[in-house]
C-alpha cells in the first residue's frame, strides 16, 4: 500500500516539475526584450517595454493565459530594480518596498533590501538606510552576504552608532571579499567611539594589508594617509612620516602623501628630510592642491636650512606659478559661464568615455578641468550629472516623438481618405450577404434538427426525392382537380394514380435507410462548407473591423499624447536648464574656492619672498662685514708686521752698525795696539 | 501668447532659484531638483509606454501582427557577427552585433529583430548567420514556412552551437 502511495507521489511530483519546466521554458518574448536593453544598462527602454508588457497583460480577460504569467514577480521586481539603476529610487523605493512585502523568497526580499539601503547610504539619507537594512530577515543571498555586512556598518557608522558597527567589523575584518574595507571602516568606527589608540592600531593595520586589488590599495593608502594626519594632529611627527611613506608614490593620495611627509620632517626639526620629497611634489601637475601648496613649503624647507637665497628665488617662482594658475582659472570660470563646459559634457563622445572629464583637456575652449577633479568624485556631482545626461536623452526622445503621432496622425487621415468612400457599398452588400448566410444557416440546423428527430420517429416522406414529391403533387393535384366536379374519377383512373402512388412510397420507404445515410453524409458535407462560409465571415467582420479601427478612434488619444508630450517637453527644457545651471554653479563654486586658496598662497608667498631676501641680504651683508673685519684686521696685521719688519731691519743695522762700529773700533784698537808694540819694541 | 506665457513663466521659475543658488547651493535645493527630475522620468516612461502601445495597435494590428526574435544559447563557444532575414524573398532585417548586445542575448535577452505585417497564409522565411564558433568563422542558414493565422505571429530565432545551430520556435 505505501509504495503505492510512493510511486503515486513521485509520479504526481514529477508531473508537476514537468509542468512547470513546460511553462518556464515557455519564455515571455516581450518579458525577455526588455531584460536585452537592460543587460546593455540601456534602462528606459527596459522600463519602458516591460511596463507596457504588464500594461497589456494586467487590460486581458484572462491573464493567466497569457505567457507573462510565468513571470509576473519577476517582470514586477525587475521592473523595480531597473528603476533603482535608472536613479528612480522614489519610485523604485515603492517598487522595492511592494516586494519586500510580498510574499517572495527571504534571498529575493534581503537581495532588494541591501540595493535599497545601498542607495539611500549613497544619497546621505542614513536614516531610511537603517530602516531599510534592519528590516532584513531570513537568509542573505551567498552572493553579497560580506557586502551586506559591511554596509550594514558603514550604515551604524553614519548613524552614530559606532558599538554596533564594531561589533560587525570585527566578525568580518579578516574575510577576503571585504578585506582593506572592513579594516578601514573598523578603524574609523574605533575613531568615532572615542578609542582613539584602537583606532590608530587598526589603522595601522589597514596600511598593511598586502593585495593586488587596485581599490584595496587605495584604502590601504588612505588608511596611512588618515593616520599620519592624525600623527600630526597629536605632535607626534616622528611617527606620522613612517605613515606617510608607506603610501605608494603613483598612488592617488600620493601627492597628499609627499606633502606630509615632508611637513613631518619640519615639525620633527629636520627639514634637510623635507626636501627630497617637496622637490618630488613640485615637479608634478601644478594645479593639484598639495603641489601648490608645496610651492611655499620647499622654500620654507630651504630657509630652515639657512639657504634664503635658494627659498628667495623658490619662492618667485611660486608667485609666478600662482599668477599663471589664477589667470587660467579665471578663464576657466568664464569659459563655464559661457556654456562651454556644457557643451563639451554633452558631447556624444565623452559619455562612452569613463576618463571624458580628463580628455576635455584636450578638447579646445573648454576649462581646466584638474581643477574640477575633486568635485567631480563628490557625490552629488555625480548625480546631478547623470541626471543632465538622462535629462538631455529625454529631451532627444520626446522631440522626436512629436514628430512619431503627426505622421500617425497622416496615416490615419489616409486610411480615413481610403475606407470611407467604399465603406457604404461594402456595407451594403455585407448587410445582403449577412441575411442570406443567416437564412441558409437557420435551413441547415432544421435539417439537422429532422435528422435528429427521424432517429427516433422514421419520418421516410422527408427523405423523398425532389422528382418523387414532383410526381406525387401531380398525382395529387389530378386527383384534387377530378374530385371538385364531384364525380368521381373513373376507377382504372384511379386504380392507376394509387399504384404510381404506391410505387414512389414503395421506393421511399425501401431505400429509406440509404437515403437516411445519404442525407446524414450530405449534412456532415454540408457542415464542413458552413465551417469554411463561417470562416470566412468572421475573417470579414475582423478586416472590417480592422479597417474601421486603422482609423477610428484615435484622435482623443494622440492630442491627449500630444498635449502630455508638450508639457513633458518644456518641463525637461526648464529641468535640464537648472540642472545645467547648478552644474555650472557646482563647477565656479569649486573653481572659485580653489583661486581664494591660491590667493592666500600667492599672499604668504609674498611675505615670505620679502623676509628672506631680508634675510638673505642680511646675511651678505654679515659676511661683508666680517670681511671687512678680516680686512681691517689683514692690515692691521700687515702694519704691525711692516712695524716688527722695520723695527727688526732698524735694530738689525743698528746692530750692524754696531757690530762695525765695534769692528772699526776693535780695528783701531789693534792699530793702536800696534803701535803701541811697534812704539814699545822701538 | 501661449508661447510667450510659457517663455516668461520658464524665466521666472529659472531666475527665481538662481537668486538661491548665486548664495550657494544647499543640500535641499539638490536633493529637490532629483526629485523632479524623477518625476519627469516617470511621466516620459509612462508616455513611452503607451506610445509603444498606440503605435502596435496603429501599425502592427493583430490581424497582421509578425514579429521575429533573436535568442541565444548561453554556450560559450559561439558568437554572432550578423544576422541577415528574408520574408518571402524580401530583405526585412539586418544587424551586426556589438560585445554587449551579444553579452546581453547570451544572459538571456531577447531581440526583438523585425516587427510587419502579412497577410494570413503561408509565408518563407530565411535566416542567416554569419559568427564565430573556436576562433573560425562560420555561416549558417535556415528556411521555415510560416503559417500565419489569425493572432500575431511569434516567431523565435533560436541561435547556439549545438547540433541545431539554427532552431525556430513558433509561438
Amino acid at each position: 500500500m505505501s509504495h503505492r502511495i510512493i510511486i503515486f507521489l513521485s509520479i504526481f511530483f514529477s508531473a508537476i516539475v514537468y509542468a512547470e519546466n513546460k511553462n518556464t521554458n515557455n519564455k515571455d518574448l516581450f518579458f525577455n526584450e526588455g531584460l536585452y536593453y537592460a543587460y546593455q544598462e540601456q534602462y528606459f527602454d527596459a522600463i519602458s517595454k516591460i511596463d507596457a508588457e504588464l500594461g497589456q497583460y494586467y487590460g486581458l480577460d484572462e491573464p493567466e493565459l497569457n505567457s507573462l504569467h510565468f513571470y509576473l514577480n519577476h517582470a514586477e521586481f525587475s521592473i523595480g530594480d531597473f528603476e533603482l539603476y535608472y536613479r528612480m529610487h522614489n519610485r523604485a523605493g515603492r517598487a522595492i518596498k511592494s516586494v519586500l512585502e510580498g510574499n517572495v523568497d527571504d534571498e529575493i526580499r534581503n537581495g532588494a533590501v541591501y540595493r535599497l539601503a545601498k542607495i539611500y547610504h549613497q544619497k546621505q539619507q542614513p536614516i531610511n538606510a537603517l530602516h531599510t537594512i534592519e528590516s532584513s530577515k531570513g537568509k542573505i543571498p551567498d552572493k553579497i552576504k560580506y557586502d551586506f555586512e559591511l554596509l550594514k556598518a558603514q550604515i551604524y557608522i553614519s548613524n552614530g552608532r559606532f558599538q554596533d558597527a564594531i561589533k560587525i567589523l570585527s566578525k568580518i575584518e579578516n574575510v577576503s571579499a571585504v578585506d582593506g574595507y572592513a579594516s578601514y571602516n573598523l578603524a574609523i568606527a574605533y575613531i568615532g567611539n572615542n578609542e582613539i589608540e584602537k583606532g590608530i592600531l587598526q589603522l595601522d593595520t589597514a596600511g598593511q594589508i598586502s593585495s593586488s586589488d587596485k581599490y584595496v590599495l587605495g584604502l590601504r593608502d588612505k588608511a596611512n594617509l588618515v593616520l599620519g594626519y592624525k600623527l600630526m594632529e597629536n605632535k607626534q611627527p616622528y611617527r606620522a612620516k613612517k605613515y606617510f611613506d608607506r603610501i605608494r608614490i603613483n598612488g592617488p593620495f600620493s601627492n597628499k602623501a609627499l606633502l606630509g611627509s615632508g611637513w613631518a620632517s619640519v615639525a620633527d626639526e629636520v627639514p634637510k628630510k623635507a626636501i627630497v620629497p617637496w622637490t618630488i611634489l613640485s615637479k608634478r601637475n601644478v594645479t593639484d592642491q598639495s603641489v601648490q601648496e608645496v610651492l611655499l613649503g620647499l622654500p620654507f624647507a630651504y630657509g630652515k636650512l639657512e639657504a634664503h637665497g635658494r627659498a628667495a628665488i623658490l619662492y618667485g617662482n611660486a608667485l609666478e606659478t600662482y599668477s599663471k594658475e589664477l589667470e587660467r582659472l579665471d578663464s576657466s570660470i568664464k569659459s563655464i559661464r559661457e556654456g562651454k563646459f556644457l557643451e563639451a559634457v554633452v558631447r556624444e563622445e565623452s559619455r562612452q568615455d569613463k576618463n571624458w572629464l580628463i580628455n576635455l583637456r584636450n578638447l579646445p575652449d573648454t576649462p581646466e578641468t584638474h581643477y574640477l577633479m575633486t568635485m567631480l568624485a563628490s557625490n552629488d556631482f555625480q548625480e546631478s550629472l547623470k541626471n543632465y545626461f538622462d535629462l538631455d536623452d529625454l529631451q532627444k526622445k520626446v522631440s522626436s516623438w512629436d514628430g512619431y503621432l503627426d505622421s500617425y496622425t497622416e496615416v490615419i487621415a489616409q486610411r480615413q481618405n481610403y475606407y470611407t468612400p467604399i465603406f457604404p457599398a461594402m456595407q451594403e452588400k455585407f448587410r445582403l450577404l449577412d441575411s442570406r448566410m443567416k437564412l441558409r444557416l437557420e435551413q441547415r440546423n432544421k435539417i439537422s434538427e429532422r435528422l435528429n428527430k427521424m432517429l427516433i420517429a422514421p419520418r421516410p416522406d422527408y427523405l423523398a426525392k425532389v422528382n418523387e414529391r414532383i410526381v406525387l403533387n401531380n398525382l395529387y393535384a389530378i386527383e384534387k382537380k377530378y374530385t371538385t366536379g364531384k364525380k368521381p374519377l373513373p376507377q382504372s383512373v384511379q386504380a392507376r394514380i394509387n399504384r404510381l402512388k404506391g410505387a414512389i412510397q414503395w421506393n421511399i420507404e425501401t431505400e429509406y435507410q440509404e437515403r437516411f445515410t445519404q442525407a446524414d453524409k450530405n449534412l456532415r458535407l454540408l457542415n464542413t462548407h458552413v465551417d469554411k462560409l463561417d470562416e470566412n465571415y468572421r475573417s470579414f467582420v475582423r478586416t472590417r473591423q480592422a479597417a474601421t479601427q486603422s482609423f477610428m478612434g484615435y484622435a482623443d488619444q494622440i492630442n491627449q499624447l500630444k498635449n502630455r508630450i508638450r508639457f513633458a517637453d518644456e518641463k525637461i527644457k526648464l529641468l535640464l536648464a537648472r540642472q545645467g545651471h547648478m552644474l555650472e554653479l557646482m563647477s565656479i563654486k569649486e573653481l572659485s574656492n580653489r583661486r581664494k586658496r591660491i590667493e592666500e598662497l600667492q599672499i604668504k608667498a609674498r611675505f615670505s619672498i620679502a623676509e628672506s631676501y631680508d634675510r638673505a641680504l642680511k646675511k651678505q651683508q654679515n659676511i661683508e662685514l666680517e670681511k671687512d673685519k678680516a680686512k681691517a684686521l689683514l692690515i692691521q696685521e700687515a702694519a704691525e708686521a711692516e712695524d716688527i719688519y722695520q723695527r727688526a731691519l732698524k735694530k738689525q743695522k743698528l746692530e750692524q752698525e754696531k757690530i762695525q762700529n765695534n769692528k772699526e773700533k776693535l780695528k783701531a784698537e789693534e792699530v793702536q795696539d800696534k803701535e803701541e808694540k811697534n812704539e814699545g819694541d822701538k | 501668447m501661449n508661447k510667450i506665457r510659457t517663455v516668461i513663466t520658464a524665466l521666472l521659475l529659472v531666475s527665481l532659484p538662481l537668486s538661491c543658488w548665486s548664495a550657494g547651493l544647499s543640500r535641499e535645493q539638490i536633493k529637490g531638483l532629483d526629485e523632479q527630475v524623477q518625476d519627469i522620468k516617470k511621466d516620459v516612461l509612462a508616455i513611452s509606454a503607451e506610445l509603444q502601445l498606440l503605435e502596435e495597435k496603429l501599425l502592427y494590428p493583430s490581424t497582421s501582427q509578425v514579429s521575429l526574435f533573436v535568442s541565444m544559447s548561453k554556450e560559450e563557444g559561439y558568437s554572432p557577427d550578423a544576422v541577415q532575414i528574408t520574408l518571402d524573398g524580401k530583405k526585412v532585417a539586418y544587424h551586426i552585433y556589438s560585445f554587449k548586445e551579444v553579452d546581453a542575448l547570451r544572459r538571456g535577452g531577447v531581440q526583438r529583430i523585425f516587427t510587419g505585417n502579412i497577410q494570413s497564409g503561408n509565408h518563407q522565411l530565411d535566416v542567416s548567420v554569419i559568427g564565430k564558433k573556436g576562433g573560425s568563422k562560420t555561416s549558417r542558414k535556415i528556411t521555415y514556412t510560416i503559417n500565419k493565422g489569425v493572432g500575431p505571429k511569434l516567431i523565435e530565432i533560436s541561435l547556439g552551437s549545438g547540433s541545431s545551430a539554427i532552431k525556430i520556435l513558433d509561438q
